[in-house]
């Protein structure tokens, strides 16, 4: 299986390198995750995957389906499930538990971290897009955060005088699913299920995160 | 609160020893400093005068003279480029911060010393690393009762 596993965000703090310089980490509580559900591109599913649930939910706060879903896995109802798409069949059964030892198993130096970012509510397209804004002064009144002109007309290069769509204006922003990639594992510990990554991931402490074996990055 | 794996986390880099030094206390402080490709020990002596920040951020300020020139380093307490952390003399002081010496001039500098026996200090070490490991016990079953 493609090593990757479900965890919380718990915020970020520093630690020493080895020559003692300090750097900026991220501790996520990872794992332990349930497999849930195995796909098999031979089965009926036409694709090979494992579901992964962490942390539980206390029965009466969950819906019978997820109850029953988690029930062959013999486990409790979990709050976070996400599906890891996986290239080949994987000997994981269902009822599996996740550790992050996965990662020290298959000598995982950079992951990849999926979370929901922060979300930054109605924004201005300059801090949206990062727009300029217009001039402070030389006659420019009540509008030096403003967008500038979006186009005359027909910019679709259509016969309709319509602006074109996903044209940048302001609007919201944030609470979007953003991927960080090549993150290095700085350390974890089994015992205590924790992770720590150099750097930032996206979301709120307390936000779910997918981290698995970067795509991009091995060494 | 704090979470509690910001301490398991930070726990792994903390210093083990040499963290019973005083504010007024001068002490020599041994550096890892490397040049080029050589590494090498530096000793630093001076004067204790601020201790601030917490958890692996803690830093402590060392005065001393240079010349005629007061100079002052900062070091971070729990860097593993500190290697050891001396005391050599005890002062006897009133406050958390001693700014103040900045300002003195010749004898004025000079902290009265607080005449500590080597088992006192020892005991009061033990003292704090008991202490220390009665709040972290306690911390740890709150946490558990979580």
């Amino acid at each position: 299986m493609v090593p990757a596993i479900l965890g919380k965000k718990v915020g970020m703090t520093q630690v020493f390198g080895p020559a003692g310089e300090r750097m900026p980490v991220t501790i996520v509580e990872a794992g332990p995750c349930v497999v849930l559900q195995v796909k098999a591109a031979d089965a009926a599913d036409g694709y090979h995957a494992v579901q992964l649930g962490f942390e539980d939910v206390k029965p009466h706060r969950s819906t019978l389906p997820a109850i029953g879903h988690s029930r062959k896995a013999q486990t409790s109802p979990k709050r976070f499930i996400r599906e890891i798409r996986l290239s080949d069949a994987t000997d994981r059964k269902v009822g599996d538990v996740v550790t992050v030892d996965i990662f020290k198993d298959a000598g995982v130096k950079y992951v990849d971290v999926v979370g929901i970012s922060k979300g930054k509510g109605f924004q201005g397209a300059m801090k949206r897009y990062g727009f300029g804004g217009q001039p402070g002064s030389h006659g420019t009144e009540r509008k030096h955060r403003s967008p500038g002109s979006i186009g005359a007309h027909a910019q679709n290069r259509g016969t309709s005088g319509a602006i074109k769509k996903g044209k940048r204006m302001s609007g919201h922003m944030g609470s979007d699913r953003q991927t960080i990639r090549n993150q290095a594992i700085v350390g974890m510990d089994a015992e205590n299920n924790v992770l720590w990554i150099r750097g930032a991931i996206p979301g709120p402490p307390g936000g779910y995160v997918v981290i698995r074996k970067s795509k991009t990055r091995s060494e | 609160m704090r979470h509690k794996l910001f301490g398991v986390v930070e726990g792994q880099y903390r210093r083990q020893s040499e963290l019973n030094f005083d504010i007024g206390d001068t002490v020599v402080v041994t550096t890892r400093i490397i040049e080029g490709e050589k590494e090498r020990l530096q000793d630093y002596e001076g004067t204790v005068i601020a201790r601030k920040g917490a958890g692996l951020d803690a830093m402590f300020t060392v005065r001393r003279l240079v010349g005629n020139e007061g100079v002052e380093r900062v070091f971070p307490l729990h860097s593993p480029k500190v290697v050891s952390i001396r005391t050599v003399r005890s002062g006897k002081i009133r406050r958390a911060k001693l700014y103040f010496l900045r300002d003195r001039v010749g004898k004025a500098r000079k902290l009265r010393e607080r005449r500590v026996s080597a088992e006192a200090r020892a005991a009061a070490a033990g003292a704090r690393l008991e202490r220390d490991r009665r709040v972290a016990e306690a911390q740890e079953a709150v946490a558990a009762a979580n």
